[in-house]
Order: structure tokens, then sequence, then C-alpha cells
């Protein structure tokens, strides 16, 4: 962003900060540097699967912060449609572009995991399946919005979207789990077996990304306030050009 | 109750509209009667795989259609802009939606009744023993389709190339009622023909999740 768009919004607008604050993304860096650091150093080697294994690390909570962003969208939409205030539209559809950057890198490093050690770049397993199905719907709501010209009906239907595949996450899951399975079985929780380091390593590496996930968020939201901005000078430049 | 009796009236209108020209219902058999034919050409089934496919088949075919035909659903309510007319009658707004869910569950129902023995011939399949629970998995599975598929066509009808947009939003969310029909339509005609519980179960959950969702919701996408 340059200093000369920054300047011009400094004076009126929601966004009026542009950059993300630098104690923040220094922050997440050196989190996000020490997780990296943890899951190729700290972690032990998985017995049967060697290095490859520490992909994991990564893939598996940027599932998780996934998940974290689209509950998001979901209650953002549902406090849109109740107060009607644009800011919750903005935090649904920042949550929502998020939620599929993280959901790209489970897309990507699944079969980076699983082509040496399943032999096979892809399966349709059911959390791999479910996982694309979601992929795809929350692209789609992200294409529904750009087929909205109108702010406040972009918002309403976007929001009922957003809700609709919001409740549609569990119910994929559960059909596609109930129609087959054959991913390595959930290693948190119970009947879990993970090693204790390795769990730590994980739970850091989540965290780091949910630090990331924030910082996008926050520069996510930021700018769709000012892309609001913008439509409404648009619009009111044009009521005065009608006017005069 | 308040609901019932404009969601009757509205139903009447819709159903009335529509066997006015049977567009939807023209459109929607012959689509269905191509894919059908289509997917004989391209899979060459024998019997044994028919009643292995022929489920699949069918759901696929009667999804795209729904995608399709519910699109006019609320298009057609843009043209004299008719909607903004019942907007303002003195009606709770889902009973719009509810009476329109329910006209396409019809329109869907009927084309199905002409095509299920169609299908059976063309497939080999005999469906006499099992028509009273194919027509309860027809029943749960097309009234997942035209509710969500309802809903969709009043964002769509919203949006720049909304019958692109239609399938697109639809599809995907009903991956789980696609999945559920299905195998508890392959379920029924396996030998000895059984009804899931599991996969008819989810059809109903499903339905009921949806309608509650649209109950709670859908009135937001009618608002001017």
């Amino acid at each position: 962003m340059g200093q000369g768009t920054a300047t011009v919004v400094e004076s009126t607008g929601p966004g009026r900060r542009t950059g993300a604050g630098a104690v923040e993304t220094v922050g997440v860096a050196l989190l996000l540097g020490f997780a990296g650091y943890a899951a190729l150093f700290v972690a032990p080697n998985e017995f049967t699967m060697g290095l490859i294994q520490r992909i994991f690390y990564f893939h598996v909570p940027s599932a998780w912060t996934g998940f974290v962003a689209f509950t998001i969208t979901l209650v953002a939409s549902i406090a849109y449609l109740r107060g009607r205030n644009p800011k919750w539209d903005w935090l649904a559809v920042s949550a929502a572009e998020i939620g599929v950057a993280f959901l790209s890198v489970v897309l990507i490093t699944g079969p980076i995991w699983a082509k040496p050690v399943w032999g096979i770049w892809w399966t349709w397993d059911a959390r791999l399946t479910s996982t694309f199905v979601l992929w795809v719907l929350y692209v789609s709501y992200a294409l529904l919005r750009t087929l909205v010209d109108e702010p406040e009906r972009r918002a309403v239907v976007s929001a009922v979207f957003g809700i609709f595949a919001a409740v549609d996450i569990p119910l994929v899951y559960f059909s596609i789990w109930l129609f087959r399975t054959q991913h390595p079985q959930p290693v948190m929780g119970a009947g879990g077996s993970l090693d204790p380091r390795m769990r730590n390593v994980l739970l850091l590496c989540w965290a780091a990304l949910l630090g990331v996930m924030l910082l996008l968020l926050r520069q996510r939201y930021r700018l769709e306030a000012l892309r609001y901005e913008v439509e409404e000078l648009r619009m009111e430049a044009a009521r005065r050009g009608d006017s005069a | 109750m308040a609901l019932l009796r404009p969601t009757a009236i509205l139903l009447g209108k819709e159903l009335r509209s529509e066997f006015r020209t049977r567009e939807l219902l023209t459109t929607t058999l012959v689509f269905v009667l191509t894919v059908l034919v289509l997917f004989s050409f391209t899979f060459d089934p024998t019997t044994a795989e028919s009643r292995r496919f022929g489920p699949g088949l069918l759901w696929l075919a009667l999804l795209f259609a729904g995608s399709l035909m519910l699109h006019p659903s609320f298009a057609r309510e843009q043209a004299n802009d008719t909607l903004a007319a019942l907007r303002m009658a003195p009606i709770e707004p889902v009973s719009i939606l509810a009476s329109k869910i329910l006209a396409n569950l019809c329109f869907l129902l009927v084309a199905e009744l002409f095509l299920l023995p169609v299908f059976a011939a063309l497939y080999n399949l005999r469906l006499a023993p099992i028509l009273g629970r194919l027509f309860l998995v027809l029943l749960l599975g097309t009234l997942a389709l035209s509710t969500v598929g309802t809903v969709f066509s009043a964002i769509s009808s919203q949006a720049r190339m909304r019958e692109l947009l239609l399938p697109l939003l639809l599809l995907p969310l009903l991956t789980p009622a696609l999945i559920a029909s299905t195998e508890a339509t392959r379920g029924l005609l396996e030998d000895p023909p059984a009804l899931s519980a599991p996969w008819t179960g989810l059809l109903a959950g499903f339905n009921i999740i949806f309608l509650t969702v649209t109950w709670l919701f859908g009135e937001y996408l009618l608002e001017e």
C-alpha cells in the first residue's frame, strides 16, 4: 500500500491503518520460526514413515485453523443477519477466504505426504473427499460474492449461504465417513497414541498458524473495509454528479 | 395455523402456473432421460453393474436436473416483479418459501413417477416389490433437493450468471444428500432388498436440519 493512498484514507474511513502492527507481525514470525524448528528438529522421528511424517505438523494444524476460520464465518454471518452491521459481513468474507487458503494448504500437503507413504497422490477416502467438498463449498461462497453487485444484497445472500455451508460441514463429514474410511485415525483425544513431544510440537504449530490466521484476518478485514469505503465514495460521487 | 393457509394458497398458485405450461416438468423429464441414455453409452453396464451404478446415475441425473430446473422458481417472479407483490401480502415471508419448496417437490416427484418405469426398463431392474420403500427414499431425497434448491434459487436469482451459479452453489452442498439417497436406493436394489436405516436416517436428518435453517434464515432472502 503506497504512502499516497494511506493519507487519503487517514482522514475518513474505518481502515485507518493499513499495515499490520509491527509487534504482532514479528511475534507471529518468531513463533512460526520456532514452530518450524520444533517440527523439524525437536519432534522425534516417526518410526515407520520417517522424515516425511513431519509435514503432519503443518498439515493437521492448517486443517484445524481452517475450521476455526469457517466457524468465524458462521458466527459473523448470523451476527450480520441479526444486526445488519456491515462489519460482520467484512469479517465473514475475510474468514471464509482465509479458511479456503488454509484448506488449500491441507489439500496440497496431504498428497505430498501420501505419495511416499501410501504410494498414491490421492484416494477417494473419507476425510480427503470431505475436505475437498468443503473447499469447493467455500470457493463457491467466494464466487457468489463476486456475482452480486449491490453491497447489502451481497452481504445478505452470502450470509445465508455461509450459514447453509457451515451447517453442511458436519453432514458432509458424517456422510462420507459412513461411506468409507482409510485415513489415519484421529491422533488427538480418545484412543490417540501420539507421543507427548509430538503432541506439544503439534500444538505449538497450531498456535503459530492461528497467529498467521489472525494477522491475515486483520489484513483482509481492513481491505474489505477500504473496499466498502471506496464503494460508498463512488456512490456518493455518482449522486453528486446527478444533482449537479 | 397462520402459516398453513397462505402456504396452501400460494402452493395452488405455483401449481397452476406450472401446469399451464408444464415447462419445468417436461424439461426435467427430457433432461433426465437424456442423461440416463448417455450414461448407458459411456459405461455400457451389464445387469449386475447397472444394479451397482443405477441408483447413482439416477440420483446424479436428478440432482443435475434439479440444479438447472429450480432456477426459474424465483427468477420468473422477477419479470413482472411479482415477488414484491407477494412480499406486500400480510403473510409470513416463510410461507412464500414453503410454498415454492412444496411446489418444486411436487414437480420433481411427478417427473420421477414418469421416469421410474423407464429407468427400470433401461437398466433392467425390478422395482415392483420395493415400490413403497423406494417411494420413501425418493420423497426424502427429493425433499432435500427441493428445499436447498429453492432457497438457493432465491440466492442465485439476485446474482449475475445465475443459471450457472445455482449448480455451483447447490451441488457441493447436496453431497451428503446425494450419497445418502444413492446408498439407500442401492440397498433397495440388492438381493434381498433392505432399507438402510443409517442412510434413511441421514436423509431425514438432512431434511430436518435444512428445513429448520430455512425457517430461521430463509426470509432474509426475500426482503427488498
